[in-house]
């Protein structure tokens, strides 16, 4: 799929994107683009600036200076013509636990004001492809993790978007779920014919699934290219080592936060917390 | 017509999800029974020794108010999750207005924490509470309804100025504890020492009280009209200072600490 749209249109433009909050800067002035029907990847430690990135590329966060476009639309400016153009899968689930399968996919469609006719069609041809057809009257709250990811890469292609953002779709999941996950994702990417855009921490998942790969850290992009250019730039053998030549360190798993913390406390006050 | 499908089926969800989750629904009874049995019956005697009458007659429709208040409260401030971690993204990445998600979410709360007091409703009659004319009860509603609707815009409201849970804990002790204690939902309104006196009327569910107490038994301390007037004028300021908090949400960042 790579070559074949490697002469591809960009479908994402990011110039001198920077974002502050306060004393932090989370994003430090990051240009990259991104070409129509590829799978690109950010890789990059916890904290890097990658879910900033998306936020405001997905019109949840407004930059502090700098230019984006997204399918031909500025996420600032045209935020309804954008909304419509991505779906999103979120680091955290963002499903309806209390809700079936099925009435999630609805929700979402109503939202979307996809018709019905077609709301119904394409719930069916989805649900199929994340093999979840037969458990779609289940409660969401019956799901594994991995089944409750597969949904969410269903639902957020109801709508016929061009672009799909991933953030940290397979955080939490075992290596089997994954496989199992970037299988769909792939497929999806094919049949659709619909970018993906995704982050991760996990170097196999970056090396193996993405055309194209930019590695940032500390709020900066430091190198940009595929797996294989970025081995071959810094004289690597796996992208582990290519990232540890880059950065000077290794990705590194952080020990829980402030996020974590409410997230206790969530489970404790309302009873119905869900961990990942 | 897009926002109203919006708002309608958001409404149905959170509706949904109540009649599902049964747990929730009883354990968030608690409280209110608690109040009503212990103290109800608790005072009671004493109360009628005093002179005073049925204290049931005043503790019933406060604590019908307390289940509304509580319930509400709680349901606005569940923004504050629900943007971070929860189903509110997904809401918030789709091409519908900030306005029609804040009245989807609003009327969700409002109409649960309705349902709720509509329950210790008829858990007081179990305690031997009589409403004394049963043509009033639809304007009770309506004033249960109203009630819901200020503490849930108000919840709203103030967890959209909130960026995580430190402050919740805060809100329970100094707002909504306060709210509930020094409304009038435990006493009568008469003969109040000066500054409780004061206290009392700036608290909105004051007027609440007093308005289910005179729809539910004819015992209103103000007339009808004034009490419906000051609810139905905080409805509507509440509910615009709720949307214009709620529309400045930026899914922001947490603190990594």
């Amino acid at each position: 799929m790579m070559q074949e749209h490697a002469q591809g249109e960009d479908i994402i433009t990011v110039r001198d994107l920077r974002k502050t909050f306060g004393n932090l800067t989370a994003v430090d002035g990051i240009t990259f683009r991104v070409k129509r029907g590829e799978m690109f990847a950010f890789l990059g430690p916890n904290g890097a600036g990658k879910t900033t990135t998306i936020k405001m590329l997905t019109t949840l966060l407004h930059p502090t200076s700098g230019s984006m476009s997204l399918d031909g639309h500025d996420p600032v400016r045209e935020q309804d013509a954008v909304r419509r153009s991505f779906g999103i899968v979120f680091q955290d689930p963002s499903l309806d636990d209390e809700l079936t399968a099925s009435e999630n996919m609805e929700l979402h469609g109503v939202l979307y004001s996809v018709p019905r006719q077609l709301r119904h069609e394409r719930m069916e041809q989805l649900l199929n492809i994340v093999d979840l057809w037969d458990r779609r009257n289940d409660l969401v709250k019956h799901f594994s993790g991995g089944m409750k990811r597969r949904l969410e890469i269903g639902r957020s292609l109801l709508h016929h978007p061009t672009i799909l953002f991933l953030d940290e779709p397979t955080v939490g999941l075992d290596l089997q779920t994954r496989n199992h996950l970037w299988e769909y994702v792939g497929e999806l990417n094919e049949k659709e014919n619909v970018t993906v855009f995704l982050t991760t921490h996990y170097m196999e998942e970056a090396d193996r699934v993405a055309d194209r790969i930019a590695v940032i850290d500390h709020g900066k992009i430091i190198a940009e290219g595929s797996a294989d250019d970025l081995k071959k730039t810094t004289n690597a053998q796996t992208l582990e080592e290519a990232f540890h030549s880059l950065t000077g360190h290794a990705i590194r798993e952080e020990e829980a936060g402030a996020l974590d913390t409410m997230r206790m406390a969530r489970q404790m006050w309302r009873g119905r917390g869900k961990g990942r | 017509m897009r926002s109203l499908n919006t708002i309608s089926i958001l409404w149905l969800r959170q509706l949904k999800r109540y009649f599902r989750s049964r747990a929730r629904l009883i354990g968030s009874l608690g409280q209110p029974i608690l109040f009503l049995f212990a103290l109800g019956f608790g005072f009671g005697p004493i109360y009628a020794k005093a002179g005073g009458g049925n204290y049931l007659d005043i503790i019933a429709p406060g604590v019908i108010a307390m289940g509304i208040l509580f319930t509400a409260v709680f349901s606005g401030i569940e923004v504050i999750w629900d943007r971070q971690f929860g189903f509110l993204k997904e809401t918030l990445v789709a091409p519908v207005s900030r306005l029609s998600i804040m009245i989807g979410r609003t009327l969700e709360g409002a109409t649960v924490a309705f349902i709720q007091g509509f329950i210790v409703f008829g858990i007081t009659f179990f305690a031997g509470f009589r409403v004394t004319n049963l043509a009033m009860l639809p304007v009770a509603f309506v004033v249960m309804f109203l009630i819901a609707l200020i503490f849930t815009a108000l919840g709203t409201g103030i967890a959209s100025l909130l960026e995580d849970f430190q402050g919740f804990q805060l809100i329970m002790n100094f707002l909504v504890m306060p709210l509930f204690f020094l409304s009038g939902a435990l006493f009568p309104l008469t003969d109040l020492p000066g500054p409780l006196g004061i206290i009392v009327r700036l608290d909105p569910l004051t007027y609440g009280v007093d308005a289910l107490r005179g729809a539910l038994l004819g015992l209103n301390h103000w007339a009808m009209l004034t009490d419906m007037t000051i609810l139905v004028l905080l409805t509507g300021v509440l509910l615009v200072i709720g949307a214009a908090l709620f529309a400045r949400i930026e899914v922001k960042k947490l603190k990594r600490s």
